[in-house]
């Protein structure tokens, strides 16, 4: 039985998003949908092995706006329903959410956003929280993992009981931290989905599902607004500790909150220092904020990235002479705390200190200038593509590729592990010089190449990853097909949403609940489109280059060059080698040889050694996965393969 | 061995590369200590673990409360490392001079040792740098014991053994057995017992 079913009352270690996933099933939810994406993933992964028995359906969809899409209808048909997805995310489907909190909703229907302060596994550190203000949704932060699940639980609640969408926000440090937690009682009957819309306009439990009449559909927004504020008031997720009239007040939420209870006591400030802690952070409870605002003149505002918090306990103090007068605000518009990164206890202590101007004890400066010393010896563990991965000979062969064209060509780039194609350093042929949104590289190359009669004459190649390819790259194909605009895009085909997990997507043959399910093919989609369509094995450095040489050369067309070999560390190919690799000593001249250690320094594969007593190229047979793809690189054919025992067995 | 109750929240970083087995060991220990009536906090972070990088886990082990999942600088009571380099770069900001420190001696070299641009520092350097930067250390071949056992992964349930046997933390056999017993098949558990066990004897 899955740890996620546990008995009520049993005290379970979960993952903050286990702890939510918990919560969720706590609650009766029917449905489930989401778009992998760290640190949100776990919370589908962990529901999906429970939905057999708890009559859940769940769903890796397409793209976060059909996530939330499909959450929707269920929310509508008087299901309970989630969708799940991280930060940038909810940029995606945004525009839906729009429409969604503007008609309202039935069954409960929460968005979880797990977001990533100081981009610990993103390239943005995006905020959702100022959706919840400018969709006038209520928006619940949880501080630590019992709080994950029992609040989870209270959104659907709260969002049945208004009828509009409630948003739940988690951070890296929360859905990605673990703690105690004491499961509740799951529920034993499951809904039955039923969807009505005869009714009146206007009422939203039997009309049509619309956001029209848009002026009095705001209104209708506006007054559900109250009734959450009410329930804020008394929420037991907002909690005060500290002195009845403290030197400081502290108002913080999520992960914050730890750090800050942890500063505190590292500095021995309990008895100045007030902490109000919300769990109901938009629309701001005003009496209960208003209340502890009175307790104090200085207020400290403790939170990640904007200052969200900031601004609305500013909003509602300015609004009465009693709450704004003499009081001083600490936060990030007046730098006691920085705008960008994550927060931790050590920052939150300095801030503390310079408020109270205090001295914080610490190690002694013999002992930080040893560690200072010993810290600045230690060689970087750079991130670089596994060995054995694809995406690793793709670029070579762009790379190559562009260089023998000659005219400067470049690659619009995409998210995923081959975004570290644009780490210069740590891929010594990386040429990546764009990256954002998931489908963004192919849009920027479709603009980049109709830039010519402005004198722009280079080459424009566009990569995105499979999954990728079916989130957010359709569309910008389209219109470089359209407006006729001349890329050679290419599909890192490694057959899964690897990076966070081999969730399967629309490319595979199974799906989230492991159902058998009719795989789209990417090549079909792309010549039906009108593009010209090839497929290689990046493995295969030469039919890879001839295809791409032959593309970059071709003008007035759309090409599409799809490289497929799975990714190394799924679970199909872990650990299975093709070939076996040696480097024939007798051949490798080492520094002699002019080619300026280009396997090693270059192609920076794990697995090959530069070996500092034979000053020649080694193979580690431990980490070499036996793609073979080295051999084809060395100038002076001193890498060898031969098959490997295993491949052979099975027949290669 | 009849471990003492804490009674105070200790803060034990382990850490180790991607693909070593970091966060199964942290788990496991959490687990332990949950079960012991402890709330444990684990402050992780995983995504990008896989490929090749620094992996960390902070467990705060306190006899009441959730804590930060993040320790503060130099606020580490017990540093468990599957791999010496990471042992170091984790000293260098969570260390402290009362630190204990468990450290696996074999090495998995970053990319920049591997291309020849950087240099791993000698085994006499690390041993230094560990003697001044710590209270005290032990330093073993974990890997080599697992390889013996059939599997080097099994170094990082080495080290837990190892852990258990320096009685720095209130865990011992049984409740690792148990704790293992929770997710592995029987042949599993008896490995895993095997490595817990060859740990133990080397801190003793």
């Amino acid at each position: 039985m899955t740890r996620l079913l546990a008995p009520a009352g049993s005290k379970v270690l979960f993952l903050g998003n286990e702890a939510i996933a918990r919560g969720a099933l706590e609650a009766g939810v029917s449905v489930a949908t989401a778009y992998p994406g760290t640190p949100s993933s776990e919370v589908i992964e962990s529901l999906a092995p429970a939905a057999s028995k708890r009559s859940l359906y769940v769903e890796w969809s397409v793209n976060e706006k059909v996530a939330l899409e499909v959450a929707a209808a269920a929310s509508f048909a008087g299901l309970r329903s989630m969708a799940v997805m991280k930060q940038n995310g909810v940029n995606v489907a945004s525009d839906f959410l729009l429409h969604l909190t503007a008609s309202g909703t039935r069954g409960g229907l929460v968005l979880v956003s797990c977001e990533d302060p100081g981009a610990l596994s993103s390239v943005n550190e995006g905020e959702s929280r100022y959706f919840a203000g400018m969709l006038e949704m209520p928006l619940l932060e949880p501080a630590d993992f019992q709080e994950a699940k029992d609040m989870t639980k209270w959104a659907f609640e709260l969002s049945e009981a208004i009828g509009n969408v409630v948003m739940l926000r988690s951070v890296t440090r929360m859905s990605h931290a673990s703690g105690n937690v004491v499961c509740g009682t799951l529920p034993a009957k499951a809904r039955k989905a039923a969807f009505e819309y005869g009714g009146p306009i206007m009422d939203s439990q039997t009309g049509p599902m619309i956001s029209t009449p848009v002026v009095a559909k705001h209104l209708l927004r506006r007054q559900k607004l109250k009734a959450v504020c009410a329930l804020f008031e008394k929420s037991p997720f907002n909690r005060y500790t500290g002195p009845a009239r403290p030197d400081l007040l502290l108002i913080t939420a999520s992960a914050c909150w730890l750090y800050a209870a942890e500063a505190v006591h590292m500095l021995g400030l309990q008895k100045k220092v007030g902490i109000l802690k919300l769990g109901t952070t938009w629309p701001l409870p005003p009496r209960l904020v208003s209340q502890y605002l009175r307790k104090a003149r200085r207020i400290l505002i403790v939170e990640e990235v904007m200052a969200f918090l900031e601004e609305n306990v500013k909003v509602l103090a300015a609004g009465n002479p009693k709450l704004s007068e003499d009081k001083t605000f600490f936060g990030k518009y007046d730098g006691t705390l920085p705008f960008a990164g994550e927060l931790n206890p050590d920052i939150v202590a300095d801030a503390l200190v310079k408020i109270f101007n205090i001295r914080r004890c610490g190690l002694s400066s013999s002992y930080q200038e040893e560690a200072r010393k010993t810290a600045a010896m230690l060689p970087p563990r750079e991130q670089t593509f596994c060995a054995g991965c694809p995406h690793r000979a793709s670029f070579w062969s762009i790379h190559n590729a562009i260089a023998l064209d000659g005219r400067g060509g470049f690659v619009c780039g995409d998210i995923g592990c081959y975004s570290m194609a644009a780490l210069t350093p740590a891929n010594g042929f990386g040429t990546m010089p764009t990256l954002h949104s998931m489908g963004s590289g192919t849009g920027l190359a479709s603009g980049f190449a109709r830039l010519a009669p402005f004198g722009f004459k280079k080459p424009v190649l566009t990569v995105c990853g499979d999954s990728t390819f079916y989130h957010a790259v359709i569309p910008a194909l389209i219109n470089a097909r359209h407006n006729r605009a001349d890329i050679t895009f290419i599909v890192l085909d490694n057959q899964g949403t690897a990076m966070t997990g081999f969730q399967p997507h629309p490319g595979n043959e199974v799906n989230a609940l492991r159902e058998s399910v009719p795989a789209v093919d990417i090549a079909a989609v792309c010549r039906a489109i009108g593009a010209k369509v090839a497929v290689c094995d990046p493995f295969d450095l030469s039919a890879t280059g001839s295809v791409l040489t032959d593309f970059l050369a071709e003008k007035d067309s759309l090409k599409v060059l799809i490289l497929r070999q799975a990714c190394a560390l799924s679970p199909e190919k872990k650990g299975k080698k093709t070939f076996e690799m040696k480097v024939d000593e007798s051949l490798c001249l080492g520094d002699a040889c002019g080619c300026n250690r280009l396997c090693t320094r270059i192609f920076r594969c794990p697995a090959l050694v530069w070996d500092r007593k034979k000053k020649k190229a080694a193979v580690d047979e431990v980490v070499c996965a036996g793609c073979g793809v080295c051999a084809s690189i060395c100038p002076r054919k001193a890498i060898l393969k031969s098959q490997a025992a295993s491949a052979a067995a099975s027949g290669g | 061995m009849k471990t003492k109750r804490l009674s105070v929240t200790k803060n034990l970083v382990l850490t180790g590369v991607g693909g070593q087995g970091n966060v199964m060991a942290s788990r496991a220990l959490a687990g332990m200590l949950v079960d012991a009536g402890y709330v444990v906090t684990i402050g992780e972070t995983f995504g990008m673990s896989q490929r090749g990088g620094s992996v960390m886990s902070h467990l705060r082990i306190s006899p009441d409360a959730v804590r930060s999942p993040q320790i503060p600088r130099g606020g580490a009571d017990v540093i468990v490392a599957l791999e010496p380099l990471e042992a170091l770069r984790v000293l260098t900001v969570y260390g402290n001079p009362e630190v204990s420190l468990l450290s696996n001696s074999r090495s998995i070299d970053p990319i920049g040792v591997i291309t020849g641009e950087r240099d791993y520092p000698s085994e006499e350097t690390i041993r230094i740098a560990f003697a001044r930067l710590t209270a005290r250390y032990w330093l073993f071949d974990a890997t080599a014991v697992g390889l013996d056992l059939g599997n080097p992964v099994l170094s990082n349930v080495v080290m837990l053994g190892a852990l258990a046997g320096t009685g720095l933390l209130p865990i011992d056999r049984r409740m690792f057995a148990k704790e293992i017993r929770k997710t592995g098949s029987p042949e599993k558990c008896a490995i895993n017992l095997k490595a817990f066990d060859a740990g133990f004897s080397m801190s003793k």
